[in-house]
């Protein structure tokens, strides 16, 4: 059917593809903390050590708790299995409501209790007008 | 088969159809924007920044789709040493390039008002860079090797490695937790995105397509006039 260089070509691309797509996915699996973007509030909670280091907690904003003081926002982050309290002074983002989703940037003081220095909203993938939304209403 | 690809019933082809093609892609990019900027309606949460969308989602599907595309002529045209699969290749690469870029230009507009953030090194970010680094790697290529031998092995490499990043890039948002949404299409099961707005992402994604399309016969022609131009009547 084919030729013998053909064959030969394919087995080197196949070997050649094998041998890159383990690396990469050892590679991904050793980095996965950094790949991943956030942490929940229930991995911050089973952290064996508090490191001093920089990091982001993502979850949803919990229903009624922020509460804004002079120039400081509080409020809860949760994953309807573990909170976590955040403190942030500045500007937040447009889309930063309670029960949507939100990446914290900053600093651990203990496992409860989190200093932020940046609020970013987190999007989902849900689409719709506005009516529609009324429609469904809010779950 | 391939020994029945010829040259110049391709020519013929390609020399006459960008016409129709520029036609057809200024009707559906009108009626695709008019859609998109007027028509649909505004998000619930994100009002009008939403209309990013039905521009940064069809680019970022193209560049991806062009890519893979990529990667199989290169697989065809290393292992059978068929030069018309690279020629194809090197003609589909810079548009498929031109979405990348835009994709991650628009995201980085939509990030600021919505996110609240330029940039984010989020899985599902850095893996399009990634893959637009790929994209300029071929792009380059093609144009540093001058032995044709030469540069149509390198490219297929590059083009053969870089698509092992594009299950990475669609799958980033399911294994790790992203900043970036997840897909809002699903073939399987329901939609979160309301028919309203998908109609418009479908009209635009087809108005890219077809943008595509004519880039890539435009380039193609000149392609195969420079192999005509050497006197040859095969590739």
């Amino acid at each position: 059917m084919y030729g013998k260089k053909v064959k030969l070509r394919f087995l080197f691309l196949t070997l050649i593809l094998l041998s890159v797509i383990l690396s990469v996915f050892l590679i991904l699996q050793s980095l996965k903390d950094n790949v991943v973007y956030f942490q929940s509030p229930s991995e911050i909670k089973s952290l064996i050590e508090l490191n001093k280091k920089k990091l982001r907690v993502g979850g949803m904003v919990k229903k009624q708790s922020i509460s804004i003081n002079s120039d400081e926002v509080n409020f809860v982050i949760t994953d309807f299995k573990n909170e976590i309290n955040v403190t942030y002074s500045g500007a937040v983002p447009n889309l930063f409501a309670e029960g949507k989703g939100v990446v914290a940037e900053g600093f651990l003081k203990d496992r409860n209790y989190f200093l932020a220095t940046k609020i970013l909203a987190k999007h989902d993938e849900n689409y719709m007008p506005p009516e529609v939304k009324e429609a469904i209403g809010d779950k | 088969m391939f020994k029945y690809f010829k040259p110049n019933k391709i020519f013929a082809i390609t020399s006459r159809a960008p016409k129709y093609v520029l036609f057809l892609f200024i009707i559906v990019l009108t009626i695709g924007l008019t859609e998109a900027l007027i028509l649909s309606p505004e998000d619930y949460k994100q009002s009008d920044a939403v209309r990013i969308m039905y521009v940064h989602v069809p680019a970022a599907w193209i560049s991806l789709g062009i890519f893979s595309s990529l990667a199989l002529l290169s697989v065809g045209s290393f292992v059978f040493k068929n030069k018309n699969f690279s020629l194809i290749a090197k003609s589909l690469a810079p548009s498929g390039f031109i979405f990348n870029v835009i994709a991650l230009v628009t995201g980085s507009i939509w990030g600021k008002p919505t996110w609240g953030t330029w940039w984010a090194w989020d899985a599902r970010i850095t893996s399009m860079l990634i893959l637009a680094l790929f994209y300029g790697m071929y792009l380059l290529a093609w144009r540093i090797y001058q032995d044709k031998e030469q540069a149509i092995k390198i490219t297929s490499m590059i083009a053969i490695l870089g698509a092992i990043n594009v299950p990475i890039i669609k799958f980033s948002v399911d294994w790790w937790n992203t900043l970036h949404q997840p897909q809002s299409i699903n073939i399987l099961s329901n939609n979160s995105i309301h028919a309203s707005m998908l109609i418009p992402l479908g009209i635009m994604t087809a108005a890219f397509a077809l943008f595509s399309l004519l880039i890539f016969l435009m380039k193609y022609n000149t392609e195969l006039i420079k192999v005509k131009n050497k006197g040859l009547d095969r590739l």
